[in-house]
């Protein structure tokens, strides 16, 4: 075994810690995971689950509300994904100028990310309520009638987006300054001599270099949005309006703590995880032919 | 008479003044939203016009927050926690992505999928097994067991952050320590760690603030009320008579400003040191 080589003798040390926190905490909980997703174990026969096989997955699929949510989910993760990105690299090519103060800008956007999660989150939840919240209290400045930010499917969607907006856009932009610092100038004054304008400057210079860096940001970025349960759970307090606001994860959160479908709600992650894996894999696929 | 390349650069300036400022107002606004609502008396919780700071503002909140709430064992049990996980968190992901940076073993490529395939599952699934097997190792109910848990929340990302950065460091260095008569563990210790600084600082915050804000894992694991960290101590002040809002927001602000401050601290790092490795390695 290679593993176990003199050479590579010190990367095995130095694995064993994480490699065993990893496998203890994550790896055995999901194979655990998996067989529950096999059995009927529920609230009714919580004592005594039995083995049932892969009824419970036919069952994702037969739920009404199944392609529904499926759907949203991935309008929830595109479109906080592309918020993400323009804001954060828009936030990050200003602050990237030579601008008196540009350190306490830099800081001050660097807010939501330093402000505990679900502390926002309940905070964006009253700042949308419909009475005594800021937001409504803005627009009625602008004469704006008020918006029963949790009345409807649409405006609960919507505020839990905005919140979620808010929350990420700063990492990106973290990431983004660092690649934009390790851009050679050269290259920029290169391209000027040539009388290549803003635009193409950034089409064929900023993005390229920057795309080392945001393309495992971008996966990440998938992944967590995808399975962010927080902010839905805590903005639209559960899935206001009546179940309406959920999205897979938080689907599955409240049949699994609410409901008690366990042996339902762990084949249910499982198929969230292989959507997942679908999708980076995907995105392998795509970085790959864009090399060629 | 100013010449028109010179008004233009000064217009670009307005310009982008103007936009940095948006980004500001939308990102300080909400927080200065909490801080109005701890200020306010009371009376004024339900206000409907907009003020950011009440007329009659009182720090009445943070006064009760410290006197009659146990605010100071709450944020010890934090920090415990926090500086716990911190600690644990950069000696596994420092060692860890040492060794998938520097070394080819067999694995490697499966061990680099597979942390990222962690972030994958939904987490609050883990919970259940996570329970039962805490409870096997008497782990339920102590700080010990969701630090445990925490770790292994922040190690994927603090792994991936450490393995990125030393990717970017030349291997020459390391070698040269080598050649120097370092044992390979020295050359780690003596070269290595000490240009990773950046990189150790984010792994630092990050699982600092993993076991600073999170919710789920102590709601379940920790039912003691003396073993209750920052974010239970603060879901105590919805009660189910009443929502002691300025309460919540004055604690809501207290546990915020230590991490800001980190975050400010740290700002200088936190641009250099996330070097996110590629997802394949």
């Amino acid at each position: 075994m290679r593993l176990l080589r003199p050479e590579n003798r010190l990367a095995f040390w130095f694995m064993l810690p994480a490699a065993v926190v990893l496998l203890g905490v994550v790896a055995y909980p999901f194979l655990y995971n998996v067989y529950v997703s096999l059995t009927n174990w529920n609230m009714y026969n919580f004592r005594n689950p039995e083995l049932r096989g892969f009824m419970h997955y036919g069952r994702i699929f037969m739920e009404p509300d199944f392609y529904h949510i499926f759907f949203k989910t991935f309008a929830w993760t595109a479109i906080n994904l592309v918020f993400h990105f323009t804001l954060g690299l828009g936030a990050a090519l200003l602050l990237n100028r030579k601008l008196p103060g540009r350190n306490i800008y830099r800081a001050l956007l660097i807010l939501p990310w330093a402000v505990p999660q679900y502390i926002s989150a309940l905070t964006w939840r009253g700042m949308f309520n419909v009475e005594f919240g800021a937001i409504n209290q803005l627009l009625a400045m602008i004469g704006v009638e008020p918006v029963a930010w949790f009345a409807s499917e649409g405006a609960a969607f919507s505020a839990a987006v905005i919140t979620n907006i808010w929350l990420g856009f700063p990492f990106i932009m973290v990431i983004a300054l660092g690649g934009l610092q390790s851009i050679p100038q050269e290259l920029y004054e290169a391209a000027r001599i040539d009388g290549a304008g803003a635009g193409r400057r950034f089409f064929n210079i900023t993005l390229p270099m920057l795309k080392p860096v945001l393309m495992p940001a971008l996966v990440l970025g998938t992944i967590w949005t995808f399975n962010n349960l927080n902010v839905i759970w805590l903005v639209t307090d559960q899935g206001l309006p009546a179940d309406k606001s959920h999205i897979l994860v938080t689907y599955v959160y409240k049949a699994a703590f609410f409901y008690y479908r366990y042996g339902y709600a762990a084949a249910f992650s499982v198929f969230i995880f292989l959507v997942l894996v679908v999708i980076v894999r995907g995105y392998d696929r795509v970085s790959k032919q864009e090399a060629y | 008479m100013a010449r028109p390349g010179k008004v233009q650069a000064v217009w670009t300036q307005v310009w982008v003044h103007a936009l940095v400022w948006l980004f500001v107002i939308f990102s300080v606004f909400p927080v200065l939203q909490v801080a109005g609502i701890s200020l306010r008396p009371g009376d004024q919780l339900y206000s409907p016009d907009f003020e950011l700071v009440p007329a009659d503002a009182t720090l009445e909140a943070y006064r009760a927050m410290f006197t009659e709430k146990p605010f100071f064992l709450w944020m010890r049990n934090s920090l415990i926690v926090s500086l716990g996980t911190a600690l644990i968190g950069v000696a596994l992901a420092s060692l860890g992505g040492f060794a998938l940076s520097r070394y080819r073993f067999s694995g490697r490529g499966a061990a680099l999928q597979g942390i990222l395939m962690t972030q994958m599952f939904p987490a609050t699934m883990l919970l259940l097994p996570l329970y039962l097997m805490m409870r096997k190792f008497h782990l339920v109910d102590t700080l010990a067991g969701v630090m445990v848990a925490y770790v292994a929340t922040a190690l994927p990302f603090c792994i991936w952050t450490m393995k990125g950065y030393y990717d970017t460091i030349p291997v020459d260095l390391n070698e040269a320590a080598l050649i120097d008569g370092c044992s390979p563990l020295q050359a780690f210790v003596r070269v290595t760690l000490p240009l990773s600084a950046p990189a150790l600082v984010i792994t630092a915050l990050f699982s600092f603030m993993t076991g600073w804000s999170e919710f789920m894992v102590a709601r379940v694991m920790l039912t003691s009320r003396e073993l209750a960290t920052l974010p239970l101590g603060l879901e105590s002040l919805f009660t189910t008579y009443q929502t002691e809002w300025a309460n919540y927001a004055a604690g809501s602000l207290l546990v915020s400003v230590p991490v800001v401050v980190l975050f400010l601290v740290l700002n200088r790092y936190l641009v250099s040191g996330l070097t996110l490795g590629s997802v394949k390695g």
